[in-house]
């Protein structure tokens, strides 16, 4: 039988406040346990919750982002259950009215020319307040609180179930990723649990109308990890259904180690959560003066730069939207083209999505370290499109630059020599000696080895130090040998 | 020791007595009948004084504020730094609280030492202040009575004159049934006048802080000092700040009061009807007019506030859970173990029904049927209100049904105690401001109370008239004999 995955994503992202949502206790990661929890967060008797509007405005930004509807009154309410790191014995959560309700995000599924637009629905987004940590090593079969991420704003995404593959929830959870990052949002480290994603999973066979019975997987922190636990999942409820069983609903947790998912609570276990309208919080209304405001300070989104890109610069659906996967990778693209000139655009493109993406992922541990300015690339490229250098040299400039041998393309190409060789003569000369030196490859090719002439191409590259203008080599070396 | 806050303050600016005498003689009264009344559940002399030697510094440089010096009595449901805050439970029975209500600190800034912390139902939750793990409160007109609840201890105390004054909270008349019980005149204000920051919640949308003393004067002068907008608690009203005894002395003449046909049926007889038909009489005399209201909902007040206020509880009190302050139980197996004994062991059978009651209206499936229904009942309480306060200035009603009752004699029955506040509860759910005023005694030599109701906001009005009627009347003046 064939079987259709059906996977819809729940994300939970931290608000970029200074100070909780509902305290004036820092946010901060990573302070000595307890030592960011205030009174309110320690849920002392007595103590009240008062909203941080900081993270009302990022919520509205992300829900004019995604182009969604925002409700003009916010309530805020009582998620009742008891854990020993839920100080309050209930979280304040959005239940029947969240901020964000109805928009959607369209991401690129694929790579290169393959790539192909989706578009996932985005059912709401409510503000709610996280909980703090339990930690059971170190404490003798005890265990330990730290309340120092109670209280932190969250950000709940919840999408329809509209992801048809582990691919498309990753292009999804990437885009979103990408976009509250890029409104500033959220700082979006992962490691540090800015951006958690679960993922509710469940199969049918192909062409059933009907969902199957879904299983949540919680808490995955990394996209590789969240594209292993769909695929290790839905290879799972496949087999168990083929094998007679049935999906009992469940939410499960996916552990990197073994690459499989273990069942966490079934639905038999699960809570009345007894929610109610929190009466120590007022109605929050949204008056249009304020979405106004918040709207005014929303940059251009990725979504729109990449049409513009593909519009105005003429490029690919894939470049625009490697370009715009994130604001350090749009900004740079940007600075370059500015400096190099709009019909430059292909080869900037190429530059940030090729050469400099591989130095990121060799030299770099964040694009923070980038060696080389917007500037100092589009020197090269615009030495590439006045033929001082040819493409093999823009890199060997790019690498130079990169290692800080010199301030921009001309002073290396000068101190290094190697401006491109465009004199006839000279490359004539050139192959002459390579020529009379290969008489191998000369004899092959004439016996109609096509190869052969790409080997004596490169002869003679390697000869000029591949200062040859490439162009010119093909059209005399194909005259010398008499094929032209 | 029957002097008013006004007299004390008085006495103090004319330098006739200290702050440090003033507490002393309290005190040693509080260590004389406390044993009797039980009306503290913390007494500490050390501070008391130390608080009373800073307000006489605080004098002496020629800082004192109207109130510096008067010593008062705190409902020990405001966390206070340094005190035992108990609320009158086993739950809190070891919790020092690390910071100050905001109206702990209205009192500190104003110079007024705290003369301790008073016995209350556990949790707020009671009428007859028999729920307290501190034992039950002694009413001081007759010690085999309760003193009402839940704010008893405060009641007793300044009815027993172990205070000049003192706090209380009212949730849905936890403030007025205890002063009417107690022969005291006591002040629910208007929900959001008082910041309930740092006072433990029993039911947030309708607890409310007020004072509780021997005039309407003094609680208007109490008033004063609590009331203020504070950024901490997201209901607290910004509104300018107002001095509420601005309308004290404005005569009657003119004034309609509102009498709702409801609190004046069947259910009201003997002498408290005679006590509340003379109190009529003599705001009569004092020029003010009479218009018969109606209160069409207000019998349904008493269901819909046992579904809201112990659905909130229910929640509010989640937090006392053995893990970061307060009881833990001191043998478990493992965390729900430990929970669960921690919380049975911890709270009072009062609290636990109304846990329990409120977790069941809660819960999937009822929600529909109890909660929004009783959200609906309490719109059109409020409703009711709106409408009779377009016919009258003030509503005027009995606080309690009864005087005083026997210790024991209702708590087989909680649907009984209940109905100790059938008069009260309405002004909170519509969020009013509401007071009780002593207006005569029964035939057993029992206090009963007057209520008035005010629109909201329009609290000194509402002292403007109680004040008026005590200049015409000494109830409020009469003391037990101890």
């Amino acid at each position: 039988m064939q079987w259709e995955t059906v996977i819809g994503l729940e994300v939970h992202s931290q608000l970029s406040t200074k100070t909780k949502i509902f305290s004036g206790a820092s946010t901060a990661f990573g302070a000595e346990p307890n030592r960011q929890a205030c009174q309110v967060d320690l849920a002392l008797p007595g103590v009240l919750p008062v909203l941080n509007k900081g993270a009302v405005e990022r919520a509205i930004k992300f829900g004019l982002a995604i182009g969604a509807k925002l409700n003009r009154t916010n309530i805020f309410d009582r998620k009742n259950y008891f854990y020993p790191d839920l100080p309050k014995g209930y979280q304040i959560s959005q239940f029947t009215l969240p901020i964000v309700e109805a928009g959607e995000l369209t991401v690129q599924v694929g790579e290169g020319d393959k790539a192909v637009a989706k578009t996932v629905r985005i059912t709401r987004a409510h503000l709610e307040e996280d909980a703090g940590k339990s930690l059971h090593e170190d404490f003798h079969g005890m265990t330990g609180i730290d309340l120092n991420r109670a209280g932190t704003p969250l950000l709940e995404i919840v999408s329809e179930p509209d992801m048809r593959s582990a691919k498309e929830a990753v292009a999804y959870a990437k885009a979103l990723h990408t976009l509250v990052t890029w409104i500033g949002i959220c700082d979006g480290n992962m490691q540090e649990g800015s951006f958690r994603v679960d993922a509710n999973v469940s199969v049918r066979p192909l062409g059933q109308a009907e969902y199957g019975t879904r299983r949540e997987i919680k808490n995955l922190n990394s996209f590789k990890f969240l594209e292993q636990a769909i695929n290790y999942e839905v290879r799972w409820q496949i087999e168990q259904i083929e094998d007679g069983h049935q999906i009992q609903q469940a939410t499960v947790l996916f552990d990197p180690d073994t690459g499989e998912t273990r069942v966490m609570r079934t639905k038999e276990d699960a809570h009345d959560y007894r929610y109610f309208p929190d009466p120590d919080l007022l109605p929050v209304k949204l008056e249009e003066d304020w979405i106004e405001q918040v709207r005014a300070t929303l940059p251009e989104l990725p979504q729109q730069k990449q049409a513009r890109y593909q519009a105005d610069l003429g490029l690919s659906a894939y470049d625009a939207s490697v370009l715009t996967s994130g604001k350090w990778t749009a900004d740079y693209f940007e600075e370059m083209l500015a400096s190099a000139g709009e019909s430059q655009a292909k080869a900037c493109a190429n530059w940030v999505t090729g050469g400099l993406a591989a130095y990121l992922n060799q030299m770099a541990n964040s694009p923070d370290q980038c060696l080389v300015t917007p500037g100092q690339a589009a020197g090269v490229v615009r030495r590439v499109a006045d033929g001082t250098i040819n493409g093999k040299i823009a890199k060997e400039i790019f690498d130079a630059l990169w290692k800080g041998e010199g301030m921009d393309a001309d002073q290396i190409i000068e101190a290094k020599g190697l401006k491109q060789v465009s004199d006839a003569g000279a490359i004539e000369l050139i192959i002459d000696d390579v020529l009379a030196a290969n008489a191998k490859s000369v004899e092959e090719f004439r016996s109609g080895k096509e190869k052969a002439f790409n080997a004596l191409v490169g002869q003679v590259m390697k000869a000029s130090k591949g200062k040859a203008n490439p162009a010119q080599v093909n059209e005399l070396l194909k005259k010398k040998l008499g094929a032209g | 020791m029957t002097d008013t806050i006004k007299s004390l303050a008085a006495l103090l600016a004319e330098g006739k007595t200290s702050s440090v005498e003033l507490s002393q003689d309290y005190l040693a009264r509080i260590e004389r009948l406390n044993p009797a009344l039980n009306a503290f559940v913390t007494v500490d002399a050390e501070k008391t004084l130390l608080d009373a030697a800073a307000a006489d510094a605080r004098r002496a440089s020629g800082n004192a504020g109207p109130l510096t010096g008067v010593p008062i009595a705190h409902k020990d449901i405001f966390c206070a730094e340094g005190w035992l805050t108990t609320c009158g439970s086993k739950m809190l029975s070891n919790f020092v609280s690390p910071y100050d209500a905001h109206v702990i600190e209205q009192f500190k800034a104003a110079g007024m030492p705290c003369l301790g912390k008073t016995n209350m139902d556990e949790f707020a939750m009671g009428s007859s202040n028999e729920t307290s793990y501190y034992g039950p409160v002694r009413n001081p007109w007759d010690t085999d009575r309760v003193p009402g609840g839940s704010s008893g201890g405060s009641a007793a105390a300044v009815a027993g004159r172990l205070a000049p004054a003192a706090t209380g909270t009212d949730t849905g008349g936890s403030i007025r049934q205890p002063a009417a019980l107690t022969g005291i005149t006591g002040l629910k204000p208007t929900y959001g006048v008082v910041s309930r920051y740092g006072m433990i919640a029993f039911a947030s949308s309708l607890d409310q802080a007020g004072p509780m003393a021997q005039t309407a004067e003094d609680c208007a002068l109490l008033l004063n000092v609590m009331a203020g907008f504070d950024p901490r608690d997201s209901t607290s009203l910004e509104r300018e700040k107002e001095d509420y005894a601005r309308d004290l002395n404005q005569p009657l003449a003119g004034l309609r009061i509102g009498l709702p046909r409801e609190f004046f049926g069947a259910g009201l007889t003997g002498d408290t009807a005679r006590a509340v038909e003379e109190a009529i009489n003599q705001l009569k005399k004092l020029g003010a007019q009479t218009v018969e209201v109606g209160l069409p909902n207000s019998n349904l007040s008493v269901a819909a506030y046992y579904v809201l206020a112990p659905a909130e509880a229910s929640s509010n009190l989640s937090r006392f859970d053995g893990v970061r302050y307060g009881y833990r139980t001191p043998e478990y197996r493992d965390l729900t173990d430990m929970y669960e004994k921690t919380r049975a062991e911890g709270f009072g059978p009062e609290v636990k029904r109304r846990i329990m009651i409120g977790a069941y209206v809660l819960s999937h499936g009822y929600y529909d049927a109890y909660y929004l229904q009783a959200q609906k009942l309490r719109r059109l309480i409020a409703q009711d209100f709106v409408e009779a306060f377009k016919q009258c200035d003030v509503i005027l009603g009995p606080t309690a049904p009864t005087t005083a009752f026997k210790l024991g004699e209702k708590t087989a029955d909680p649907v009984e105690m209940y109905l100790s506040d059938i008069y009260t509860i309405a002004v909170n759910l519509a969020g009013l401001p509401g007071m009780s005023l002593p207006c005569g005694f029964d035939a057993q030599g029992l206090p009963i109370g007057l209520q008035l109701i005010g629109d909201y906001f329009a609290e000194a009005r509402m002292l403007g008239v109680a004040h008026q009627y005590q200049l015409a009347s000494d109830w409020h003046t009469r003391a037990p004999a101890l």
